[in-house]
């Protein structure tokens, strides 16, 4: 178990160092010089020269590289060129609206999907598995931000149950900031959850035709028990493979669904730093975002070790 | 009264008829051995005993266990039933324990599932149950997942999930035709002890005569769904009457004749293999150390003259497949050398040396290209010869003829055919370029038996009338002694015996060639032993 | 998945067979609507899109307008003919370019499995999967200019690695079958096994798989284009159409209303497409069925 754990540890770590290469060439070589990016088209040789000088672009690429590792390793981001405080702070007082968000959504969207698959599995081609089915389709071609503005257009615009867009924070209490952050969640677990309950069911459907299944009703064991003690577990495989997907997913799906409700959160911060041609802002998100993907995903491969044994053994 | 009455047991699933009329009996203690070839509905009349049929079935009839009726027994009282009056053991020990759950648990759950015991209770009695199969728990503690245990302990934790509440019918499909034969010797001997132990009846179903010959107290003999006769054992066995009965002994027991001008030149040498050594790189199983090298093939050495078939037996695991990829110029070697009329095998030998070694494998379903027509997969080893002749048409007909196939079979698909069939195509296709060696990897091992002996006739006629050399690898015994002349046995990567065919099945020097002999159920064998018991 | 590619017919018509699923039928039959659509607009529409008519705005469904008209008066019927053709145009090319690039990555990592070139395909696709796909499409559209190329460029990136894994999965597979040992003794070598006999059985999956991306391209355009990334004006895309019809959502709901069910009859579609075919496609399941 112990081998196994470092060895994704060691992927972890070996992934990371490319994603940061990445993105430190997206977005500070491939452009040119970003400093003329960043001042836009009209700006004077001089004013670009004096960023460049105070970002540090005349320095060789490697030591940019390094100092900006250097950096983040120890949580200084960089000061924002456009809002001129240190992006930490930026990301501080969002990370409280996304990260929230992102797990509202998971748990939502697991919540509606493993008992919807287990029942379509359970009871395969009757009229609840083919509705579901159907349903589960539909999910899936609904483009999240149109589905939140028609739940904003009924619950916020024609009952006024929801707020149509902005987070209340979370001074006013726990429930006041989850209900600032229901609709969002909803509109990003709905695809999510369809794609997860057709994971499930078509997981479970090729377990349940698994020999150990079979040895199980020799045993004595209904349907019903032998889905539930045997052939669950062994589906869950493939449905944690989807769910660490789904949290990539749910990042940057949250891009779109903030600049939706106006939700001043990490997405709505990339793409300010975007729109305000800001390369440091959005350097230092992103990998902060690539940075969480890749740990969920460490994350997951430590689950798959605790439910299946035949992993442990360090493969 | 018998514990188990079958009578009129009829099955269809969908329109299709599987089962017609069967019936059958196994009383308390007794062994029934039911045999048929795939197709036969052998395991069906188990599954229906079950009652664990696929959707869409329809049995009538008649089963009863001590007097009571099973068809008429709802779904719960059936779940009641099994596991607690009736167990059952499946063809395929890997998957057949779930994976993620530990030995001790699966045994435990039938106790605990039929509400017999508490929880510590159960665990107790799963222990003793890992016991009586021979799994000890200093060697095997209940904390063991299947994947730590090979195909046989696996097959032996099924058995205890079968056995552990003492059941009055053991139902046990194949339980034997994934293992080696050393492995199944040990494992029909638990099945015996347990059946003497516990009372209990039996019935094995096996594609295997030899099998029920030595073990069985009745047998039945299966074909189309229908039961085509049945009785005691050994006088089945002597006076057969059904004429499928007879095909199916006198195929399993099948000698093809040689030609009488049949010519094996020892010292025309077609292969020689001379101290091969294949290592695999290793798993690594510590951080701190490197990795181990498995050496798969150690120091091999044979060679096989012109005309001669030489066996090589061994069982799963021994290298004897590694070997063969090595031979074929599929794999590098690490040591020793092999040539083929005394050119160097290796991953870059050219084509035209390439032409001279040819190669039929075991699987008659995965051998083919299914995209492809028998045509175009017949000719393909021309590829060998940098350009297609002229007549290939005419040469993939004549090779097709020469297997017993038809030249207008060149323009179906490979799905049109059966599995026998199919393994004639194959040896056409490795006839195609008239090689001088063919490699015949384990092929008959997946053929039913009649189909298996006309197999074996055909390679024996294309090697009297050809003069072709075959290397024949086998883990089958009684196939390799019926058609080479000469044998190597392998185990562990090295060839621990090698001589004339007859020699060494008659008279084999070395132990592990003595066990696998032993192991290996005879027909005949038996049979003498039930006489001479009787008499 | 590898059991799409065994021993199915080859000379079934699985165009015939197909047509027996009601799910492909569906999602042909709104596939054909869309791509129809997509097709006449290059020759016909209602009204010019290009022509802004402040008079006639806001204006819900009637005889003349059969979708209404947006905030600039132009007739919605006509801009969502016109943007079913930029949605397909981005997520075909971008499905093209994953397939182009990814397939044969997939093929030669297969083929010398556990080789420098396995772990570098791999290894590379695994970095590709770990930025958030849409994110990473932002920031090249942000960072390079937001255009159709660079839409479809960014969305084409993410479905190389899905076409290269797929590939290598199934390949994997089929690599040890014997038939392709036995090419291999028939002197052949890794390409052309690849071709001869490893793509054509793969080629099932491969379609079944296009429909898939092709819908999640298609949801992508949709995106980026909300966000103001996508298609540029004055070219009418699906995405700005939303965008435009949020803040008049209240009072002018018909413009969100009309793009969207567009987007989600397309992709609904496809998928339904992929379903069908993969049912067909997929032997244990027609086993099932008869």
């Amino acid at each position: 178990m112990l081998v196994f754990i470092l060895k994704r540890m060691i992927s972890l770590l070996l992934t990371l160092v490319a994603a940061s290469v990445v993105i430190f060439f997206v977005i500070e070589v491939v452009p040119g010089d970003p400093a003329s990016f960043m001042m836009g088209f009209e700006a004077s040789e001089e004013a670009i020269e004096a960023l460049r000088e105070q970002l540090g672009l005349n320095a060789p690429l490697w030591e940019r590289y390094i100092s900006w590792i250097s950096g983040l390793l120890q949580g200084d981001f960089g000061t924002s060129y456009t809002y001129k405080v240190p992006i930490s702070d930026l990301i501080g007082d969002r990370i409280w609206i996304s990260l929230p968000l992102a797990f509202y959504a998971l748990a939502l969207s697991m919540l509606i999907a493993f008992p919807v698959g287990v029942i379509a599995a359970a009871k395969r081609n009757s009229a609840a598995d083919v509705s579901i089915m159907g349903a589960t389709q539909l999910g899936i071609a609904i483009p999240n931000f149109w589905f939140a503005m028609i739940l904003v257009l009924f619950f916020a615009i024609q009952n006024h149950w929801f707020s149509a867009g902005g987070f209340p924070g979370w001074d006013d209490g726990f429930w006041v900031g989850m209900k600032g952050l229901t609709l969002p969640a909803i509109s990003l677990a709905l695809p999510q959850a369809s794609i997860l309950a057709r994971v499930m069911r078509s997981s479970l459907l090729d377990t349940l035709d698994e020999d150990y299944v079979r040895t199980a009703r020799a045993k004595g064991l209904s349907r019903r028990q032998a889905l539930w003690r045997h052939a669950l577990r062994n589906a869950m495989i493939p449905v944690l493979t989807i769910i660490g997907l789904q949290f990539s997913f749910l990042m940057a799906g949250s891009v779109i669904i903030e600049k939706v409700f106006f939700l001043p959160g990490i997405g709505s911060l990339v793409f300010l730093g975007i729109t305000q041609r800001d390369l440091i802002v959005v350097k230092s998100v992103v990998m902060l975002l690539v940075f969480a993907v890749i740990l969920v995903t460490f994350l997951v491969d430590i689950a798959y070790a605790f439910v299946d044994p035949r992993l442990r053994k360090g493969r | 009264m018998s514990l188990l009455t079958i009578k009129d047991l009829s099955l269809k699933i969908g329109d299709a008829e599987i089962l017609e009329d069967v019936d059958l009996s196994v009383d308390a203690g007794e062994i029934l051995g039911i045999i048929g070839e795939s197709g036969s509905g052998k395991s069906m009349t188990a599954l229906s005993i079950m009652q664990l049929l696929p959707s869409g079935s329809t049995s009538a009839g008649s089963i009863r266990l001590d007097g009571e009726e099973l068809l008429d027994r709802n779904e719960k009282q059936m779940c009641a039933l099994r596991g607690n009056d009736i167990g059952m053991i499946f063809q395929e020990p890997m998957t057949a324990l779930n994976p993620v759950k530990t030995i001790g648990d699966q045994v435990a759950e039938t106790i605990l599932i039929h509400g017999s015991a508490s929880r510590g209770e159960a665990r107790e009695i799963a222990q003793q149950t890992l016991e009586r199969v021979e799994l000890p728990a200093d060697k095997f503690p209940m904390g063991r997942y299947p994947h730590e245990l090979s195909g046989g302990q696996r097959q032996r934790v099924v058995i205890a999930m079968a056995i552990a509440l003492r059941p009055r019918l053991l139902i046990a499909d194949e339980p034997t035709t994934a293992l080696d034969v050393t492995t199944q010797a040990q494992i029909l001997t638990l099945l015996k002890k347990l059946v003497d132990e516990d009372g209990m009846g039996l019935i094995l179903i096996t594609h295997d005569l030899a099998v029920v010959a030595d073990l069985a107290d009745h047998i039945a003999i299966m074909q189309k769904g229908v039961v085509v006769e049945a009785g005691e054992t050994l006088s089945v066995f002597r006076h057969m009457q059904h004429p499928y009965s007879k095909t199916l002994f006198s195929a399993s027991n099948h000698v093809p004749k040689r030609a009488a001008n049949r010519t094996i030149d020892r010292d025309d040498i077609v292969l020689r293999v001379n101290g091969v050594v294949r290592d695999y790189p290793g798993q690594r199983v510590s951080l701190f150390k490197k990795p181990e090298a498995f050496r798969a093939v150690d120091n091999v050495s044979f060679s096989i003259g012109r005309g001669e078939n030489v066996g090589l037996v061994g069982e799963s695991g021994c290298g004897k497949s590694t070997l063969t990829r090595s031979i074929l110029g599929l794999n590098p070697i690490q040591g020793g050398e092999i040539d083929l009329f005394g050119q160097p095998v290796n991953t870059d030998m050219p084509n035209s040396l390439r032409a001279g070694i040819q190669v039929v494998f075991q699987d008659p379903y995965g051998s083919f290209n299914p995209r492809w027509k028998v045509d175009r997969l017949v000719s393909e080893p021309f590829y060998l010869m940098g350009s297609f002749p002229k007549d290939t048409h005419q040469r993939v007909a004549k090779a097709l003829v020469e297997v017993g196939m038809e030249e207008a079979d060149m323009d179906k698909y490979i799905h049109e055919f059966s599995g026998g069939q199919r393994q004639r195509i194959a040896i056409a296709r490795a006839l195609i370029l008239e090689p001088d060696l063919i490699v015949l990897d384990e092929a008959v091992s997946a053929l039913d038996v009649s189909i298996r002996a006309q197999i074996l006739d055909l390679l024996a006629e294309l090697s009297d009338r050809l003069g072709l050399s075959y290397l024949f690898i086998s883990h089958d015994l009684g196939v390799v002694r019926a058609i080479t002349d000469r044998v190597l046995v392998m185990r562990d990567g090295v060839i621990v015996e090698e001589g004339d065919s007859q020699d060494v099945f008659n008279n084999p020097q070395h132990e592990y060639t003595k066990a696998l002999l032993g192991a290996a159920p005879d027909i005949e064998q038996a049979l003498a032993a039930r006489e001479s018991a009787k008499n | 998945m590898s059991n799409l590619a065994t021993n199915d017919d080859p000379r079934d018509n699985l165009f015939l067979v197909a047509m027996k699923s009601p799910s492909f039928v569906i999602g042909l039959i709104l596939t054909l609507m869309f791509s129809t659509g997509a097709v006449v607009s290059f020759f016909w529409t209602p009204f010019d899109v290009t022509v802004l008519d402040i008079a006639n705005k806001l204006k819900g469904p009637s005889d003349i307008h059969w979708f209404g008209t947006d905030h600039f008066g132009r007739d919605m019927f006509s801009m969502i003919l016109v943007g079913a053709r930029t949605s397909i145009a981005v997520a075909f090319i971008a499905v093209g370019i994953g397939m182009v690039i990814g397939v044969p990555l997939g093929l030669a990592a297969a083929a010398k499995t556990g080789s420098m070139i396995d772990e570098l395909i791999m290894r590379t696709n695994d970095l590709v999967l770990a930025f958030p796909a849409l994110l990473i499409a932002i920031l090249i559209t942000a960072v390079y200019g937001a255009s159709a190329t660079n839409a479809i460029i960014a969305i084409g990136i993410f479905n190389i690695p899905v076409f290269a894994r797929l590939t290598r999965g199934a390949a994997l597979s089929l690599w040890t079958r014997e038939f392709v040992l036995a090419a291999r003794v028939a002197g052949k070598g890794a390409t052309r096994i690849s071709v001869e006999h490893i793509l054509p059985n793969i080629l099932n999956l491969l379609i079944v798989q296009s429909t898939i991306q092709f819908s999640l391209g298609i949801l992508a355009e949709a995106g980026l284009s909300y966000v103001g990334l996508g298609v540029q004006p004055p070219l009418p895309s699906w995405g700005r159409m939303l965008a435009d019809a949020q803040t008049m959502i209240s009072f002018a709901p018909h413009m969100a209303l009309l793009p969207g069910m567009a987007i989600i009859l397309t992709v609904l579609g496809l998928n339904l497409m992929g379903d069908g075919l993969r049912d067909v496609f997929d032997p244990k399941l027609r086993r099932n069925r008869t």
